[in-house]
């Protein structure tokens, strides 16, 4: 009988654990990364150097097959996550899944409804987390990539970050990864819903699920003709040269899942043989990197006026009287620049 | 035991002399039967007073049946255990501390037997309550009641065999929709043609409602299952008034006293309406709704059980002023567990008062022509019409294409949950008053809750009882009649009860039937809707 | 006036609480627990929503992956005496220190023996929102 451990590990043990593939571990320290702040960032560093960095072979320090799956809600998502993952499981692989669900703007609570989803992926072994937006916008996108490496670093591979792709969050977050997949159903609508969200452009793969419907034809079709304008306008995902293939799935039954088993791995070998995989993962470093200067920037500028407006710099003084909003800001902008290197000095101090 | 009505010449207790009916308007006994589905209901006949019970092994459930006939039950109810209901034997692995406690449990024939020793089949009305593995447990009463010697055709009764209201609301599903209606039509056929009295369906809305959903989504839900299941009998090659006379229909009564009673006058005028203008039913008695009632589990509470006594008997009254053909009152401990004996008869009793002492069952719907009723009435049928229209879209005209799809993409359950969640919100906002538990609170007292408890002694009891069934059968005929359950499967069009009852015969066990329905059919996998 | 349970989310500056939500054995009701789940995302927290027909082994799975803080079981089948320590024992033998809640038909004479056997906290069918969302909070404080 494994005892309870009344001792809370160190970053660096569990770290170390994760590394040896203890799940509970890897649990451990999403649990660490999600919640931000100093221990979010002692993890950030132990596990970027324990996964070796930046290396020639991994641009961004990646070590797994990043594969962002999203698509209009109801399109059997989840379904067809854990039987394509259920099929990576029988092919050999350690697949990991991270299922993010929206937080109520009111409460900051959730309801995460896609584990019992994937139930029977679960019990092959894939290992699913269930995340909450927590309502911080770009939060999630500062989040998610750490949560990933702490998934690469516990050995899982491939990694698939699967969203509700209705917001322009979520479409971030899903095209942060390596291989983009939209789902869309027929009869919903959901190829025009995704142009809308912006998927189009940042779609490497299709799937439409529910393919048995007899409308199913319909969907595949809108797709096409979405995709034969947005290669007409120049829409289209830097690189690669071939249009998104489309695989019908009917994911209740499993038909189609190993021909999307099949087109995903295909997709990361055209990425990596036409060099496109290299491009994009640095792409996502740079990504993430001004994810956190915006973080940074933000927290620090946000601290600073508030305490201008309870200085009452920003109300009634003489000399705002006659200026236009715009121009109070960029004077006060330069108040700014100046406190904020001070404010800096002391946050990069603590990485000397 | 459904004797002539005691002879007062209907006068009330005063000796007021009472007419069958008052008012205007179409006159009980005729299209639509709004007023009720016979001219002279309980002035001619009383509701059958069917108490549920099973609980503990086959043995014990007969017994608390012969006491509950012997006080003056006139039809059986059975309540089956949960691995029964989910089509497990007692056996299996998921069935651990569960045996015989929600309901008897029966895994062979040969507990169908025990359940009912003793008790004349030809004689007494049976109803078991049971869908996912439904047809199978039929098989088995025929066969018991074949081997006691009454024929089929003289078996009265009802299965409730309902597989709609399950992916929508109790859950006890073990194939996909499909399938499991093809089994439900199994049985319409099979009871058409081989037992006349017996009801093959009982569309439910009891169940809905305890989920959750307002009596308006309960009378519109349990219609369009029923409608769905004529359009799926009128597919399987049956003529409407072929079978339609039999289905029956089961309602919860709940609360609010004249909505409820507007429910049950809407549910019989909509389905008279639908059988014959869009269903072309030319037998009048294809378009009577005819239903049972039960009290609603779900407003029972647990501080000051005693009170429930007062909520079933308001409710019970709903039922029979809402013209139900038959009633299961609940007992007051319910809220707790399984009913004791005490208070099982006490529910009964309450039946039994406002049958002969209250004088309401000597008008025939004697609340009709009130100006509130029969606008909440015409309310409940407009709100059900907005929900057929729904359904028909979303099955492009056909209703039971529409319900396999509001199965598939949520919207049952949602809406269930919605409401669900309103009415909670509103107890714990203090604007609905529940008696006992946010209002009224002083006078519970704990410790006199008496409890039914169910000893692991009874698991283990029917535990041996089928190890001895296992053996004492003859392999090789239970092999050959699975292989013909197994045949017929695969063939849409062949009935399926002739080889359940064979099977049954054999002794094959319950689980033994679902899992090669299963490895045919596939397992029914729910899309959580939260 | 007590806060109501929003209120009391918004207030935290805790990160949200995780709870496990399931159902435990055959019984195919689960409107109390969708109403509990909407109680306990009301009240600012995570429920990661595992429904009907659980079993220990598949809650411990969830548990250990979504690194809960809580898990909340329901039940109505009188089968508490039995699966509610079962649970609690589970969870102790795969090394998981997380406190269980019940939820469902339990009789008062029944709760010391729960309480013995580990669980942290047992809620009655007519507990209000408040309360559900108090004694989910209170279970996770708990843990050291």
């Amino acid at each position: 009988m494994i005892p309870v451990s009344a001792v809370v590990r160190s970053v660096a043990e569990l770290v170390a654990a994760a590394r040896g593939g203890e799940r509970r571990a890897v649990a451990r320290l999403l649990t660490l990364v999600e919640r931000g702040g100093a221990v979010a960032d002692e993890v950030a560093e132990r596990s970027w150097s324990a996964l070796g960095g930046i290396t020639e072979g991994s641009t961004d320090g990646s070590r797994a097959h990043v594969i962002g799956v999203t698509g209009p809600p109801g399109a059997g998502k989840s379904t067809l996550v854990a039987g394509w993952m259920i099929r990576l499981v029988e092919r050999g692989c350690r697949p990991a899944v991270l299922a993010v669900d929206p937080s109520s703007p009111l409460t900051g609570g959730a309801i995460l409804g896609d584990r019992v989803r994937m139930a029977d992926a679960t019990a092959a072994g894939v290992f699913i987390r269930s995340i909450a937006t927590r309502g911080h916008a770009g939060g999630l996108a500062l989040a998610v990539p750490g949560m990933v490496r702490i998934l690469e670093l516990g050995g899982f591979d491939p990694v698939v970050v699967e969203t509700v792709g209705v917001g322009q969050v979520e479409v971030d977050v899903a095209s942060a990864a390596d291989t983009v997949l939209v789902v869309v159903t027929p009869g919903m609508g959901d190829a025009v819903q995704a142009n809308k969200a912006g998927l189009l452009e940042v779609a490497d793969l299709f799937a439409v699920n529910k393919s048995d419907r007899p409308d199913a034809a319909d969907v595949r079709r809108d797709l096409e003709l979405m995709l034969d304008l947005s290669g007409l306008t120049g829409h289209h995902r830097e690189g690669v040269a071939d249009r998104p293939s489309i695989t019908s799935t009917v994911a209740i039954t499993g038909a189609g899942l190993d021909e999307l088993a099949d087109a995903t791995e295909t997709h990361l070998v055209n990425l990596a043989t036409t060099g496109t995989l290299v491009t994009r993962r640095e792409e996502r470093w740079r990504a993430e990197v001004r994810s956190h200067l915006d973080r940074l920037l933000l927290d620090s500028s946000h601290q600073l006026v508030d305490a201008l407006i309870r200085g009452s710099l920003l109300t009634g003084d003489e000399s705002s009287a006659g200026k236009s909003p715009a121009a109070v800001a960029r004077g006060l902008a330069l108040l700014l620049a100046e406190q904020m290197t001070e404010y800096l000095d002391g946050v990069v101090e603590d990485d000397r | 035991m459904n004797e002539p009505r005691e002879n007062h010449g209907f006068r009330t207790l005063s000796g007021v002399p009472v007419d069958v009916v008052y008012g205007d308007g179409p006159e009980p006994g005729e299209f639509p039967y709004t007023r009720g589905v016979h001219a002279e209901m309980y002035r001619s006949r009383l509701w059958t007073m069917r108490m549920f019970a099973g609980f503990g092994t086959a043995t014990d459930t007969n017994a608390r049946f012969r006491e509950l006939l012997a006080a003056g039950g006139t039809g059986l109810s059975t309540a089956f255990d949960m691995p029964t209901l989910m089509g497990r034997d007692s056996d299996h692995d998921w069935a651990l501390g569960e045996v015989g406690r929600a309901g008897v449990a029966v895994d062979t024939v040969e507990d169908m037997a025990d359940l009912f020793a003793g008790i004349d089949l030809g004689a007494v009305s049976t109803s078991m309550t049971i869908n996912g593995p439904a047809p199978i447990l039929l098989a088995m009463y025929v066969v018991v009641a074949e081997e006691g010697g009454v024929d089929r055709e003289r078996l009265s009764g009802t299965l409730q065999n309902d597989i709609f209201k399950e992916y929508q609301a109790q859950k006890e599903y073990i194939f996909p929709p499909r399938p499991s209606v093809r089994l439900v039509t199994d049985v319409i056929g099979f009871t058409a043609a081989e037992m006349p009295r017996w009801n093959p369906v009982s569309v439910s809305g009891y169940h809905i409602r305890e989920a959750g959903s307002t009596a308006a989504q309960e009378l519109a839900f349990t219609l369009a299952n029923g409608f769905a299941y004529v359009e799926a009998a009128v597919a399987a090659g049956l003529a409407v008034d072929e079978f339609a006379p039999r289905l029956s229909f089961f309602f919860n009564s709940h609360l609010d006293f004249f909505e409820e009673v507007g429910k049950f006058r809407a549910a019989r005028r909509i389905w008279a309406r639908w059988m014959r203008d869009r269903y072309g039913a030319t037998d009048e008695r294809s378009m009577k709704l005819r239903f049972h009632t039960q009290t609603a589990g779900v407003s029972l509470t647990a501080p000051q059980p005693e009170v429930n006594i007062a909520r079933v008997a308001l409710q019970a009254l709903a039922g029979v002023l809402g013209g139900t053909q038959s009633l299961h009152t609940d007992s007051f401990d319910e809220a707790l567990a399984l009913p004791s004996e005490d208070a099982a008869r006490i529910a009964l009793r309450t039946q039994q008062v406002i049958a002969h002492e209250t004088g309401v069952t000597n008008v025939v719907d004697p609340l009709g022509g009130s100006a509130y009723v029969e606008w909440m009435t015409d309310e409940m049928e407009r709100r059900a019409e907005e929900v057929f229209a729904h359904l028909e879209d979303l099955g492009n005209g056909s209703l039971l294409e529409g319900v396999y799809a509001g199965i598939e993409n949520g919207w049952f359950v949602g809406e269930i949950a919605d409401a669900a969640y309103r009415y909670e919100r509103e107890v714990n906002a203090g604007e609905r008053i529940v008696v006992g538990v946010n209002a009224f609170t002083e006078g519970d007292d704990p410790s006199k809750r008496r409890l039914l408890r169910i000893g692991q002694e009874t698991e283990d009891l029917q535990l041996k009882r089928l190890a001895i069934v296992k053996q004492a059968r003859n392999d090789v005929a239970v092999a050959d009649t699975l292989a013909r359950v197994a045949d017929d499967a695969v063939e849409p069009s062949t009935n399926l009860m002739p080889a359940l009852i064979n099977a049954a015969r054999a002794r094959v066990t319950v689980g033994e039937l679902v899992d090669i329905l299963e490895a045919k059919f596939g397992t029914y996998v729910e899309r959580v809707v939260v | 006036m007590s806060k109501s349970s929003e209120e009391v989310g918004r207030s935290q500056t805790r990160p949200p609480v995780r709870v496990v939500l399931a159902k435990l054995g055959l019984d195919g009701h689960d409107r109390g627990l969708k109403v509990v789940a909407r109680m306990l995302r009301d009240g600012g927290m995570e429920v990661i929503y595992l429904g009907l027909r659980q079993t220990t082994e598949t809650i411990i799975d969830a548990v250990e992956q979504e690194d809960a803080d809580v898990v909340g079981i329901s039940m109505l089948n009188a089968g508490h005496l039995t699966l509610g320590p079962r649970m609690v024992e589970a969870l102790v033998a795969a090394g998981l220190d997380v406190p269980v809640v019940i939820g469902g038909i339990v009789p008062d004479e029944d709760l010391s023996a729960l309480v013995d056997a580990g669980v942290a906290g047992v809620l009655g069918p007519g507990a209000s929102a408040d309360e559900v969302v108090a004694c989910v909070l209170a279970a996770a404080d708990s843990r050291g």
